[in-house]
């Protein structure tokens, strides 16, 4: 699981240091200034949109008009605390955490189960149905929505958080996610033994197929809360402006006929620490499982 | 294993069934294993695929049917009108004008987003004093919900005094009117798309281009080949198979924006995609017809009709990427059996 290439890196050491005579072989090795820079100038445009932000949140709507802000100023709660006045933000922040979370607990748990099953179990139509799984996953579903909202309306749900939930509780990616893992990290003797031990099936799954699982579980779990937290059409569409998520409350603060920037940013930064905290805590488990999304992808 | 035994002993209740049956009979245990065995795998993917297709697919495919019918948001299913949406659909203007927006946004984001997260990649991939900083640093952006993403940029390109048109000013270039103009929102729009996606999509790339074996780069480098030559030869056809994977996942995401048109300017429109439509996506109409217009008809027509284009071009992409990545593969290994040939000759 762990993406260890890169210490495994045997690289064999440069005998001369000189600037011209080594034979540069570019990849593995040390790289120049054009490189850090390059790295410098992606770094501040990818960071500066979101210092900005946050400068023009804590100043005025004058702040605005300089061409470089660099130094937030002092009003940064004022504004914040008119945003959230705006908008039902504690309440926003609540319902999207208990749909985020339902989601996730939903997507992860269902995946592992038929990931296990399409990974170590044989039965009758599996490779077909594993077919199935993977074509799906390139099909955008997202244009269903109006049968969708005509079913949730008879299901008088529309309005209710229930609604926002129900559409997203199992992916196609996280039960071919969820395969490609397990078909590596089990070896079938393991299942083998936990049979000849008498276990059923569900034994082995629980004490064979979930420990291992585990980590594979966690990175899934990471990116459905991401995508849950951040979708904005669904909820748009099912939910009302006084019980919204988030993203939909968020996007209400820019509806108004006169706008003042300042209280607008001060919304997007607010709504954006959530994540960021995320970020921080978990940044390694997420880049690693980008990067192994993709080799198994 | 308590299930056996307690299996064991109502097995005998059953011993008087099935006198006919030749071979060794089993005991209810034993059926019950063999059922357990047999059913089990159904019983663990039948809620993804119920669930699946419950909310996923059928809504999909129930999209047509509501397509052939006079559907209103509040009157509900109306007279089958077989496929007239569709041909109102094709004959509107404000449906082709948001085809046009939607590939103009794609082609001005898929492109340039590719080329730099390669780039960013192929950078990467050298031995970096701080790692993980760098990573994490390229992956920022991603943790801005693309609704946040929408406010700050559409701040961003605000036409008067917003840091864009503001550092133009430094260069002495006029004030662009980011959201009036067609071409301008439309770059405005796949910059927000990129600031966020690039280093996602990087990171991805750099996992791939850390699987390329070493001792590729090392003997092209001793046979003399220049970094950028060996970026070229080696590192781009290794990493094909990724970048078809990239390409695929921005197409099917691509050509579905909504939440950055939506938000980019709602006070002159109330957010249908600019006063003139002029970066009005397809998504961003079929939300407008079903939801402001509430013509569900017509709306499902338009959704069907961006689910073949999506399709469509996928499709387009996975076989052109196929071919071009078939060709290159022959030639890869060869040269590869080649070289690594070479090195063992070397070694041994």
């Amino acid at each position: 699981m762990s993406l260890s290439t890169t210490d495994a890196r045997a690289f064999p050491l440069q005998p001369a240091r000189g600037r011209r005579n080594r034979p540069n072989t570019g990849v593995g090795s040390r790289p120049g200034f054009l490189a850090y820079g390059l790295l410098v100038a992606t770094l501040l445009g990818f960071a500066y949109p979101l210092w900005w932000s946050f400068v023009v949140a804590s100043g005025t709507n004058a702040t605005r008009g300089e061409t470089l802000p660099l130094i937030p100023g002092g009003n940064f709660w004022a504004n914040a605390a008119e945003a959230m006045d705006a908008i039902p933000f504690w309440l926003a922040l609540w319902n999207s955490f208990v749909v985020s979370s339902i989601i996730t607990i939903s997507v992860v748990l269902f995946s592992t189960l038929a990931g296990y099953a399409f990974a170590k179990l044989r039965f009758r139509g599996r490779d077909g149905l594993m077919i199935f799984v993977i074509a799906t996953m390139a099909i955008p579903t997202q244009l269903g929505i109006i049968p969708l909202f005509i079913l949730m309306r008879q299901f008088g749900w529309t309005g209710e958080l229930g609604a926002v939930i129900v559409p997203s509780l199992v992916t196609a990616f996280g039960v071919f996610f969820m395969r490609q893992y397990l078909v590596e990290v089990i070896p079938d003797e393991l299942i083998e033994a936990a049979r000849v031990d008498g276990a059923n099936q569900f034994r082995t799954f629980l004490n064979v197929a979930l420990p291992a699982a585990r980590p594979a579980m966690a990175i899934l779990g990471l990116f459905t809360f991401m995508a849950a937290w951040t979708d904005y059409l669904w909820p748009l569409i099912v939910l009302n402006p006084t019980n919204p998520t988030l993203q939909t409350a968020l996007s209400q603060l820019q509806s108004g006929y006169y706008i003042n920037y300042s209280i607008v940013l001060a919304g997007a930064v607010l709504a954006t620490i959530p994540l960021l905290l995320l970020f921080i805590a978990a940044g390694k488990q997420l880049i690693s499982g980008i990067m192994q999304g993709a080799v198994k992808g | 294993m308590t299930s056996t035994i307690k299996a064991a002993d109502a097995a005998s209740a059953g011993d008087a069934a099935g006198r006919e049956i030749v071979r060794p009979k089993l005991t209810f245990g034993q059926r019950l294993s063999w059922f357990d065995v047999k059913a089990s795998p159904y019983a663990y993917i039948s809620p993804f695929f119920l669930l699946f297709g419950l909310l996923g697919l059928f809504p999909l495919v129930y999209t047509f049917v509501v397509s052939l019918h006079e559907w209103e948001l509040l009157q509900g299913q109306g007279d089958f009108i077989g496929l007239e949406n569709f041909a109102t659909t094709l004959q509107d203007r404000f449906f082709w004008n948001s085809i046009f927006n939607t590939l103009s946004i794609f082609v001005l984001s898929t492109v340039p987003q590719i080329t730099m997260a390669v780039i960013l990649a192929a950078i990467l991939d050298h031995n970096l004093k701080g790692k993980t900083f760098w990573r994490m640093s390229v992956l920022l952006p991603y943790v801005v919900t693309p609704v946040a993403v929408a406010l700050i940029f559409s701040n961003i390109f605000q036409e008067q005094s917003g840091l864009a048109n503001n550092l133009l000013g430094v260069f002495g270039i006029e004030p662009i009117e980011w959201k009036r103009e067609t071409w301008a929102s439309h770059v405005a729009i796949a910059t927000m798309v990129n600031w966020r996606w690039t280093g996602y999509n990087a990171l991805i790339l750099l996992a791939a281009m850390q699987a390329v074996p070493r001792d590729l780069h090392e003997s092209a480098a001793i046979d003399g080949a220049g970094g950028i030559r060996r970026f070229f030869s080696i590192t781009i056809p290794s990493i094909r198979p990724t970048l078809i994977f990239v390409i695929i996942t921005a197409t099917i995401g691509g050509l579905q924006i909504f939440a950055e048109p939506r938000l980019f300017d709602v006070s002159t429109a109330g957010g249908v995609g600019g006063s003139d439509r002029q970066f009005q996506t397809t998504v961003l109409y079929l939300w407008e017809m079903a939801f402001f217009r509430q013509d569900f008809g017509r709306a499902s027509a338009i959704a069907w009709l961006l689910f073949l284009l999506i399709v469509g071009i996928g499709l387009i992409n996975f076989l052109i990427s196929k071919q071009i990545a078939s060709a290159e593969g022959r030639a890869l290994n060869k040269k590869t059996a080649r070289m690594l040939a070479k090195r063992e000759g070397v070694s041994a």
